[in-house]
């Protein structure tokens, strides 16, 4: 057998019906493409989020109350009071926790700011003038409130882009005040246009958490601390040591007992980054499923072609063609037809899924960038290729164990 | 030599009740017998045949020389009876070890000529090299040869729906001899073909027995067309009706390339 003959037989056998040929691979096409598609477009995702993550800080870890939730049902109380300022004292001793850098404690809520007439309902943010640095944002217009604002729980407030806009229109907001539950905080500062983000600050207003615990959500716990080590080495005695600060703070001798936990960034984007691979896979496993059809349309197809060339296999048969030969024949030609498939659906996969990265970068204003998964684009290709050879198989068998005498009488 | 023995050569094709002829599996003896009726393809058929004979094989339709042919030709097994070809049993081949003694050995010639469409009339020729063991690199000479001894060559890139009826034969002719095998079957080769061209396919099939020395045996209903023979085995129900030389042999004329 040689192999260059038996796929120049094999490309005759396809040409000889074109169209037919061409219809026939169309699922395999239409399969791998959304297949490459979603992966691709599930790779960019994954991507746009784990880069977003990224800005927060890989030196960032974040407390919060309420012990680790176990799975997706446990029912973990979020807005648990176990933070509270005696905690940030502990925490802020440097006997207690020598790597701290910063810390923050953080207070959040929804509300709804007036100025006049107009009304926007938006998030309040309790925290201090470290966003600016643990978020690397800062005001385009006017300044952030300062620690003494803290401290003295000031009325001012910093504003979203989106907050400001909705509440001023095109005036100058700096200095106005907003009402927000019937107290009037004084716009000191504007943030710049950032979109989505792990903070959506553009739809939010900023204001001291002392002022927000006091007058907004009147509590006297913390929804948040956010701390920051002082290198990124340093991170995970830096969490042992909250731990450890908490535990004492709060009484706990039993870690399974803990009323908080602690994550941080490269917690968040590996949760993150499962959950978008998951998806990925789900919607993969979907698609596959229009690959599945494509084959059994294959092997509908060589069924038919193995009956009109019943004559021809008599012949080979007669000419000294072994049945191994012919089933490798068709076989061949089974598989070629669903890898020439696959390797259309890569491209059409790489195509769309490449204006579709365009499109939502422009549509949505995101930073979409375009992903290929090249490991996508070969499993594509060889599981189509094995398509071909599964779904070949029962008409390459059928053709070649046909009698040659009945083949060559076959009209 | 004796290139081919046949002793007691019989073949029944059982129909199955519903009145579907079940065929054999290949390579064996059929397995089952049930109440379907029986038909007598051959019966008891005894002969020998020299290396180098040109031998026809005459009948009216029904009286089982294809079912010979086939038998002959490896494409078909008897019910029972014994065949040698080149001195060795038909059941001591495996059926791959047969289909390369019909690559090797034999040659064959339909009366539908079976070339495969779409394909020139040199890829058509090179199909039984594709199954052998010799070098592609030799192809395209064997190829060119056995399309030249035919007198094919004008015509070797056209592909068989350009060809008329005789070309066609001839450039199955051709595939039959590419890898010069030591005996030709040819089943009715004249018999989808008008006087003039069945004439020429004579002619080549004589130069073959003549200039080749090739075994031919041939199968016709034609009295004409087995007079080019040297030797005619008239088959009736499946028995053999007469086996005798021919005396008065018809020679077609020397065939020019």
């Amino acid at each position: 057998m040689h192999l260059k003959y038996s796929l120049k037989t094999a490309i005759v056998g396809l040409k000889t019906n074109r169209s037919r040929s061409i219809l026939t691979i169309l699922g395999i096409v239409i399969g791998i493409t959304a297949i490459i598609l979603i992966s691709s477009l599930g790779a960019g995702a994954q991507a746009l989020i784990l880069g977003q993550l990224q800005g927060m800080g890989t030196k960032t870890i974040a407390v919060l109350p309420g012990r680790q939730p176990k799975s997706l049902m446990d029912a973990t109380q979020i807005f648990s009071d176990s933070l509270v300022n005696k905690d940030l004292d502990a925490l802020k001793r440097k006997t207690n926790v020598p790597y701290l850098a910063k810390i923050m404690p953080i207070v959040f809520g929804a509300d709804t700011a007036f100025n006049g007439n107009e009304s926007y309902r938006l998030t309040i943010f309790g925290a201090s003038d470290l966003v600016t640095k643990i978020f690397d944002i800062y005001p385009t217009e006017g300044e952030f409130f300062t620690d003494e604002d803290v401290r003295s729980r000031a009325d001012v407030v910093v504003i979203g882009s989106k907050v400001k806009k909705e509440l001023f229109g095109s005036a100058s907001a700096l200095g106005q005040k907003i009402r927000i539950k019937g107290k009037n905080f004084r716009v000191v500062g504007i943030l710049p246009e950032k979109g989505q983000s792990t903070m959506n600050f553009d739809e939010a207003a900023i204001i001291p958490h002392t002022t927000a615990q006091q007058y907004i959500f009147g509590i006297k716990y913390f929804h948040r601390l956010i701390i920051e080590a002082n290198a990124e080495e340093n991170v995970s005695s830096t969490i042992r040591d909250i731990e450890i600060t908490l535990r004492n703070s709060h009484g706990i001798t039993d870690p399974d007992k803990d009323d908080f936990h602690v994550e941080t960034a490269a917690d968040i984007i590996s949760r993150l980054g499962v959950i978008t691979s998951v998806l990925t896979l789900f919607l993969v496993a979907v698609a596959a499923i229009s690959l599945i059809v494509g084959g059994i349309g294959i092997m509908n197809i060589m069924l038919v072609s193995v009956t009109e060339r019943t004559r021809e296999i008599g012949l080979r048969k007669s000419i000294g063609a072994t049945n191994g030969n012919i089933l490798f024949q068709f076989l061949l030609e089974a598989v070629l037809l669903t890898g020439i498939g696959g390797a259309i659906g890569i491209c059409l996969g790489a195509v769309f899924s490449f204006l579709a990265s365009l499109g939502l970068s422009r549509v949505v204003s995101m930073d979409w960038s375009f992903t290929f998964p090249l490991s996508a684009a070969l499993i594509g290709l060889f599981v189509s290729g094995l398509i071909g050879l599964v779904f070949g198989l029962y008409p390459a068998k059928q053709a070649a164990k046909k009698s040659p005498i009945e083949a060559l009488r076959y009209e | 030599m004796k290139i081919i023995e046949v002793k007691n050569l019989s073949k029944i094709y059982y129909s199955s009740p519903k009145g579907r002829p079940r065929r054999a599996p290949a390579g064996g003896v059929e397995p089952y017998k049930n109440d379907g009726a029986e038909t007598h393809a051959l019966r008891n058929i005894s002969f020998d045949i020299e290396k180098g004979e040109y031998v026809a094989i005459m009948g009216p339709s029904g009286s089982g020389k294809s079912t010979l042919l086939h038998m002959l030709g490896f494409l078909d097994t008897a019910t029972s009876g014994t065949y040698l070809f080149n001195g060795k049993s038909i059941d001591e081949y495996t059926s791959d070890e047969a289909a390369k003694i019909r690559n090797k050995e034999m040659g064959f010639i339909f009366q539908m000529f079976n070339l495969l469409p779409r394909t020139s009339v040199l890829d058509n020729v090179k199909l039984p090299l594709f199954y052998s063991d010799i070098d592609a690199s030799k192809w395209d000479e064997m190829a060119n040869d056995a399309i030249e001894s035919v007198g094919m060559t004008y015509r070797i890139n056209h592909e068989p729906s350009q060809l008329s009826g005789g070309e066609q034969q001839r450039a199955a002719i051709s595939r039959a001899l590419v890898l010069n095998p030591g005996v030709i079957f040819a089943d009715e080769p004249t018999g989808n073909l008008d006087s003039k061209s069945g004439k020429m396919i004579m002619e080549t099939l004589q130069h073959l027995h003549e200039d080749h020395g090739n075994t031919i045996i041939l199968i016709t209903h034609e009295t004409y067309t087995a007079s080019h023979a040297t030797r005619v085995i008239r088959l009736l129900d499946g028995e053999i009706e007469s086996d005798k030389k021919v005396e008065h042999r018809l020679r077609a004329e020397k065939f020019k390339k």
